[in-house]
């Protein structure tokens, strides 16, 4: 459906290109807090990183060097073990220095394991304890609302988390309220802490679970940039302060950009060994290259 | 109490005033209505418990700035909690047993670990209703005491549920506040009394006794020192509003010297005022011997609130009885 907002194929076409610029440079950015710390999330960051590049330079309304700028656009990582991958797209945005990336959980860093509000300049919520992000995305956004300010809320928050109660207890607060400024994304990753999410929890059939709970649900290749950019750009559209809420749900691929990660058996927390980190980045380099092409 | 006619428990709607003692309805739907007056800042949410924290008189004055989100207390703290990051003042109420066994980490971590301004109002703390134990909120201080920067304030009666909305909206961190609601006892007004958050108040100076009280235990307290009065007994009492952060100083001043000490709470003997008061003791090296009078480490029983204000020795009775008692002249 056109909309006088649906951008023309050409700055679609330049859109899709910026955002995927900018993934290969989230991504970067996650494997160097992850070679950094020899650790982390680093999988779910590579997976996710699409939906945070379009989000980030593509949807939200920010002024990076003004974190707290009260008319800001808000995103909120309930899953705040994805702190990496937030941190690179805050690094990418402008709003922390792409060299404090390498402090990534260190003692007396910014930039903590899990991503807490009181740590990081851009972080809007403490996520980690898992299902309370979209509770809070509500909550922000009927204060946006009541106090009339244009801002928009958006949360990502991962499948596992739809076995959280909380997360429907949610649901219902916003499409009950109709908080139509609100957009939730869903790292459909299909991994979770002690298997795969099917086999933990079915959480099969999201799009019509979230239908019947009153909201606008698109399912979507979480790693295609061009799909994102439009469902993204639909969605924008659509967003009013009094309306019907909207969830995308993204399937991702864990480690996505790094074909050795992508191929390895999938792990809640994926073990890369020191040497590694040169190839991965190696691999990231290569594979965003031969897609430009 | 004969088995043809059995005592009406009113198990919920159970007054905790005692004869003769003047009420105010509602107090703190219409402190927060009235506060909403002058402060645009201040929103209500409750979990379809608005008629029963007196949310509703809220409600009605200010209906765009009250959210209700149905019967879910973990959205009703993380709502709250995004409303408070976009400035608002919320006020959040619920029953104290849910907001504290069931949104737990939704307190600790959206509420409490950003210091948002945030007040949990918790309705039926302690023993203030004869439901049983899924309603009574015999732990509800034990549970939230270890969150730290939380306030917790536990007022006596209408007067300090009065002066209390105001000071937890000025404050900028979270607080828990034990409501009473229905029809509230008004008795602190008749002393020089002013509520401060983190201080404790010598309500009534006494030579004999020292009565350190929070909550309804307060205005028990300060009806058992008349009582106590006509025995020739000269009883003070002091009443601690807020449970945390404590007012050490002025406890340990009182309690510290040849005055019998009780402490008066309803709630649990664990965790809770007596405990508070007992830990200050030892690290401050203040040895005397301390009674508590509080409700056992039990689930209690279901009945009339009456009696199991009796049972448990929580009314006024009970507290002349234990005062007499510990002084040798029960």
């Amino acid at each position: 459906m056109l909309t006088s907002r649906t951008p023309t194929t050409r700055t679609r076409d330049t859109a899709v290109a910026a955002c995927r610029e900018a993934a290969h440079r989230i991504r970067m950015g996650v494997l160097v807090q992850g070679e950094a710390q020899g650790e982390g999330y680093v999988a779910q960051g590579l997976g996710a990183a699409d939906i945070l590049a379009v989000a980030y330079t593509h949807l939200l309304r920010l002024r990076p060097q003004d974190p707290d700028w009260p008319d800001r656009d808000r995103f909120l990582l309930s899953t705040g073990h994805y702190a990496l991958l937030l941190y690179s797209a805050l690094a990418e945005a402008g709003t922390i220095p792409v060299e404090e990336l390498r402090t990534y959980a260190a003692d007396g860093s910014r930039l903590p394991m899990s991503a807490m509000s009181t740590y990081t300049p851009g972080v809007e919520i403490s996520g980690g304890s898992l299902g309370h992000g979209l509770g809070l995305a509500v909550g922000t956004a009927l204060g946006q609302r009541l106090q009339a300010r244009p801002s928009r809320t958006v949360v990502l928050f991962s499948d596992g988390e739809l076995d959280e109660g909380s997360t429907w207890e949610a649901a219902m607060a916003a499409s009950s309220h109709r908080t139509g400024d609100l957009l939730a994304f869903v790292d459909m990753n299909g991994m979770q802490a002690d298997g795969p999410t099917r086999e933990v929890l079915d959480v099969d059939d999201q799009v019509a679970r979230w239908e019947s709970f009153g909201w606008r649900a698109t399912r979507v290749d979480g790693n295609d940039v061009g799909a994102l950019v439009d469902v993204v750009g639909l969605a924008a559209s659509r967003m009013t302060p009094v309306g019907v809420p909207q969830i995308v749900l993204c399937d991702t691929r864990l480690g996505a950009g790094v074909p050795m990660l992508e191929s390895r058996e999938k792990l809640h927390f994926m073990k890369i060994a020191e040497d590694e980190w040169p190839r991965c980045m190696r691999q990231l380099t290569e594979q965003h290259e031969g897609g430009r092409r | 109490m004969s088995a043809s006619t059995p005592q009406r428990s009113a198990a919920m709607i159970a007054s905790i005033a005692d004869d003769g003692v003047p009420t105010t309805q509602a107090p703190f739907g219409h402190a927060l209505a009235e506060l909403a007056e002058r402060d645009e800042r201040v929103v209500g949410l409750t979990a379809d418990l608005g008629k029963y924290t007196d949310m509703h008189v809220f409600a009605a004055a200010h209906p765009s700035r009250f959210v209700q989100v149905g019967m879910a207390e973990q959205a009703l703290m993380t709502v709250a909690a995004g409303m408070a990051t976009t400035g608002l003042v919320p006020f959040a109420s619920t029953y104290s047993v849910f907001a504290t066994r069931r949104a737990y980490d939704f307190i600790a971590l959206d509420i409490a670990e950003p210091q948002l301004n945030v007040t949990i109002v918790g309705g039926l703390p302690g023993l203030t209703t004869g439901y049983g134990p899924s309603h009574q909120a015999t732990e509800d201080v034990a549970i939230l005491r270890g969150i730290p920067g939380l306030v917790i304030v536990d007022p006596a009666d209408a007067v300090d549920v009065e002066q209390a909305v105001p000071a937890l909206a000025a404050a900028p961190g979270p607080a828990y506040l034990r409501l009473l609601r229905g029809a509230v006892p008004r008795v602190l007004d008749r002393y020089d009394y002013r509520f401060e958050i983190g201080r404790a108040a010598v309500v009534r100076p006494g030579n004999d006794v020292v009565l350190v009280s929070s909550g309804l235990m307060t205005m028990r307290a300060l009806l058992a020192a008349e009582r106590l009065s006509e025995h020739h007994v000269d009883v003070s009492v002091v009443h601690c509003a807020t449970l945390k952060p404590f007012d050490e100083e002025t406890v340990l001043r009182e309690i510290d010297g040849p005055r019998l000490p009780l402490t008066l709470e309803n709630h649990s003997v664990v965790g809770g005022l007596f405990e508070t008061v007992a830990s200050a003791m030892v690290r401050r090296g203040v040895s005397v011997p301390l009674r508590p009078v509080a409700l056992p480490d039990e689930f209690l029983d279901a009945g009339a609130l009456p009696t199991l204000h009796d049972r448990y020795g929580l009314s006024t009775d009970a507290v002349v009885t234990r005062v007499l008692t510990e002084l040798g002249r029960g």
